[in-house]
This record gives C-alpha cells, sequence and structure tokens, in this order.
C-alpha cells in the first residue's frame, strides 16, 4: 500500500472514494473539499462503507474516537484525520 | 472511579405535591385511558400544573433547568402508574431538549420557550411519513417557498397525542430540491396547523398515547426551522433522548408488573408461614432479570449525563456511541415483555384477569409496541452495519 504524502494528493484520492462509495447524486467536480456529504445526501449507512472504503484504500485504521459524523463532514476534515493517523502510524 | 450517585433517586421536583398528584391521578385513570383508547388528561393536565412541561427548559427562559436524570426518573415513576401517561411526557421531553439544545439561541425560539413554560404546552412530534418504510432520517415532504413564508404539507403516518397537543415539531426536507436526508425540524403552532386525522388509533397497548396517522398543512415564517441539520439534533439529541427516556417508560412499566408479582407471592407466603411459595423461585429469576434491566438503562443514562453536564460531544458523536444506544433500545425492548411475561408467569390465572391487583394484561399490552417504536429490526440492520467500521469492546 503506497501512502500519499501531500495534502493535495490525499484529497484527490478522497474525491473519488467519496465518488464511488459516498451514494452522491452530485458529480465529483461538485465535490469541493468543504462540501458538506451529509447534506450532498450521503446517509449515515454511506458513511460507513465511505470509511471502510477509506480505510482500506488508505491501508489505516481509524480510533473509535475518529469515527463521528464531525470528521465524516467534508473533504478537509476526513483528510485531517487522516494525516494525523498516518503521522501516529509513523512514529 | 468514583461511583455516581443512584440514577433513580428522589428529587425536589418529584417530591413536589403537584407532581406527586399527577402521579396518583396517572395510576387512578390508568386502566379507564386503556380501555377507552383515550388521552389521559387528568395526568397531563396536572403535569402542567406542577410546571412539569418545562423542566428541560432552563431558569433562563422560565423553566425548571433541571437535569436529565430528574426528568427520567419523572418518566419511569409515571410509567410504574400507567405507561401511556409516562410515554406522553417523554415524548415531550424529547422535542423540548432538541429546541433546548439545538435553537435557545434563535430569538424565536428562546421566546417560544419563555412561552412553553408560562403556557405549559405540550408539543408532539410528527418525523414518521407514509412511503419512508418507517426510516425517520428520510422525508419525502419538502419545505415549499411561499412569499415570505414556507408552506408544509406532510402525512404522518403517526402523531402521537396530535389531538391533544399545543405545537408539533415535524421533520421535512430542507427544500424542493433538497435530498431525502437533507431534513430539518420546524415547530408550528397546531392553532395555526389543519390536522386531519387519517386512521383511527384502536391497538394492542398504549392505547392513551392517541397516536393516528394525520396530514399536516401549516404556514410558517423561515425561523419557525430549527438552525441546526435535523441529522445532527438527530444524532446528538433526538435518538439518544428517545432511547434513553423510552427505555425509563419500558423499566417503569417492568418495575409495575414486577411489583404486582412480587405482591402476590408475599399473599401465598402469608397463607402458610414458614414454607416458600413455589411462584416465588420465578420471581427470584425475574428479579435478576430487573436488575440487568436497570443496569443497563443506568449505564446509558450516567454516560449521556455526563456528556451533557461536561458540554463534552465527542463522545456521543462517535460511532460506537451509536452502536451503544440503538443497543439500549433493543435490549431494554426486549427486557421489558420478557419481565411482563415472567409476571405473568408468576401470577397466573389472576394475572391474566384485568382489573385486579395482580393483573400485568396491560404492561404487557404496553410492553409488545416498546420492538416497534422504531423496528428493533433496523436497529440490528444499523448496527450490523456500524459493527463494520466500529472496533471498541466497550
Amino acid at each position: 500500500m503506497s501512502y500519499c504524502s501531500t495534502d493535495r494528493q490525499i484529497k484527490d484520492r478522497l474525491r473519488n472514494i467519496i465518488k464511488d462509495h459516498a451514494g452522491l447524486n452530485l458529480p465529483p467536480e461538485r465535490i469541493e473539499d468543504s462540501t458538506d456529504l451529509y447534506r450532498a445526501g450521503m446517509s449515515s449507512q454511506s458513511s460507513v462503507v465511505l470509511m471502510i472504503a477509506v480505510e482500506g484504500q488508505f491501508g489505516l485504521e481509524f480510533p473509535d474516537a475518529m469515527l463521528s459524523r464531525d470528521v465524516f463532514t467534508n473533504i478537509e476534515t476526513i483528510a485531517s484525520a487522516i494525516e494525523t493517523v498516518m503521522r501516529a502510524q509513523q512514529q | 472511579m468514583t461511583p455516581k450517585p443512584k440514577a433513580i433517586a428522589t428529587s425536589d421536583l418529584l417530591a413536589d405535591p403537584a407532581f406527586q398528584d399527577a402521579l396518583t391521578l396517572a395510576a387512578q385513570h390508568a386502566d379507564d385511558v386503556d380501555r377507552n383508547s383515550r388521552f389521559p388528561s387528568e395526568a397531563v393536565e396536572a403535569l402542567r400544573t406542577a410546571g412539569a412541561l418545562s423542566w428541560l427548559v432552563p431558569e433562563e427562559f422560565g423553566g425548571a433547568g433541571a437535569p436529565f436524570e430528574d426528568v427520567a426518573e419523572g418518566v419511569f415513576e409515571l410509567s410504574r402508574r400507567c405507561a401511556a401517561t409516562g410515554m406522553v411526557f417523554a415524548m415531550h421531553q424529547i422535542q423540548v431538549a432538541c429546541i433546548v439544545r439545538h435553537a435557545s439561541r434563535s430569538a424565536w425560539f428562546a421566546e417560544y420557550l419563555r412561552r412553553l413554560s408560562r403556557e405549559q404546552r405540550l408539543i408532539a412530534s410528527a418525523t414518521s411519513e407514509v412511503g419512508t418504510g418507517g426510516d425517520v432520517r428520510r422525508s419525502i415532504a419538502a419545505l415549499e417557498p411561499d412569499g415570505d413564508s414556507l408552506r408544509l404539507e406532510k402525512k404522518a403516518t403517526t402523531i402521537s397525542y396530535g389531538a391533544h397537543a399545543d405545537d408539533l415539531l415535524t421533520t421535512i426536507r430542507r427544500g424542493p430540491e433538497s435530498e431525502a436526508g437533507d431534513q430539518v425540524l420546524v415547530l408550528t403552532h397546531l392553532s395555526e396547523t389543519t390536522m386531519q386525522q387519517t386512521d383511527q388509533w384502536d391497538t394492542l397497548g398504549m392505547r392513551g398515547t392517541c397516536s393516528p396517522g394525520f396530514e399536516v398543512r401549516a404556514i410558517c415564517r423561515p425561523d419557525q426551522v430549527l438552525p441546526v441539520p435535523f441529522a445532527t439534533i438527530s444524532a446528538e439529541t433526538m435518538v439518544p433522548f428517545s432511547h434513553i427516556l423510552w427505555a425509563h417508560v419500558w423499566l417503569g412499566l417492568s418495575t409495575d408488573a414486577f411489583d404486582r408479582a412480587q405482591n402476590f407471592v408475599r399473599g401465598q407466603a402469608r397463607k402458610s408461614p414458614g414454607t416458600t411459595p413455589p411462584s416465588a423461585l420465578r420471581l427470584s429469576e425475574l428479579s435478576a432479570l430487573m436488575a440487568q434491566f436497570r443496569a443497563t438503562v443506568k449505564f446509558a443514562l450516567d454516560e449521556y449525563s455526563e456528556s451533557l453536564e461536561k458540554g463534552d460531544r465527542a463522545v456521543i458523536s462517535t460511532i460506537g456511541y451509536a452502536v451503544r444506544i440503538n443497543n439500549l433500545k433493543i435490549v431494554a425492548s426486549e427486557a421489558a415483555v420478557e419481565a411482563c411475561q415472567g409476571a405473568l408467569k408468576v401470577c397466573g390465572v389472576v394475572g391474566y384477569k384485568n382489573g385486579g391487583p395482580f393483573s400485568i394484561g396491560r404492561a404487557l399490552r404496553d410492553a409488545y409496541s416498546a420492538a416497534l417504536m422504531i423496528a428493533n429490526d433496523r436497529l440490528y440492520a444499523t448496527n450490523a452495519s456500524l459493527l463494520l467500521v466500529h472496533r471498541e469492546g466497550k
């Protein structure tokens, strides 16, 4: 599993994962970094699918405290959580 | 860890003679309310007199600013006498909590809370909808712009005490273009809302909640919409409040059934002092179930109360908490039926007969509603999916 290093790369990968797994009726180009995914139509069920997909594709495990609505609100918040977990894993 | 005070403890609010009157009236009219499937108006009026409809409203808005534990205990005590009254009180408090926790900074809602406290207004809720298959997190109806106002039209499958409330809190899509899950909560006064009843409420149990279907129509102003998305209100307030207070209703009605069974066994023992009646063994089995039931409910109450006291959203917004609060509803709703069935076995035929001191019928019929209020199968399915990511063994 290759880790992406830059914030931009993480966000681009995330956008693709969201396109495939978040169950939105929104074209990917309209998903901004700050677009509220829940307001864009992501259900609680799809948010779990998204969490699993992110963990699988980035090769990481979120601690329980990060598996929350606040963290999975938008690309910004998810990317920041990914970076936190990656930093912790590298230490 | 320092042990926390007992969850089910006596507080000043509960000791207030006006609230004690409500308890007495709930007990006195419980069988009639059940038999005639009528609203428990005597007890609810007494709750108004006691100021109990604004227990959760902060003092700055004229309420009692009571801790959640007191409200839970009030629900428990009412439900020991009349589960329908307890459920009406619980549902009202859930709606109040949503407003207090998510809208009290809005000028319109701050004024509304003052009015609620002054007039002891009763709030019903329209979260169900024809066509959503029981999924309250999706709406078909949408708020439609109508000049400077908003038009609300919704076909609700059930609205508990809809014909007896003063105000209504409705879930609905934010606008005509919004996704099914992009919902808001809207408060309307029933004096300005058309409520057309669509069916009858003639049910196995919880007959006094009077919860038929309604078609709701109202015109409201934008400031009557709660300022926070329903998704947040649901996860942080409505679901935990509902599951914890419902669990207190079911614990209350089960405790009533247990008390009746215990009185029956004591009566038998008094007939032949020195020998333990055969039914005592079943009662002790039931006592173990009740201990487990109480512990489950108390854990959930303590965990949530602690987060409310600390103003800490971190725990309750996690997947792990969603799993636990769903488990509470599943476990408590199943335990209630088991407890009432156990009490019926202890009492035998006198428990099966209605209208006597050992009658279990009403409690058992009321308990059967528990698994249906948000179907347990839906919660099992939700948890099945959440457990794919949640790992904490709490």
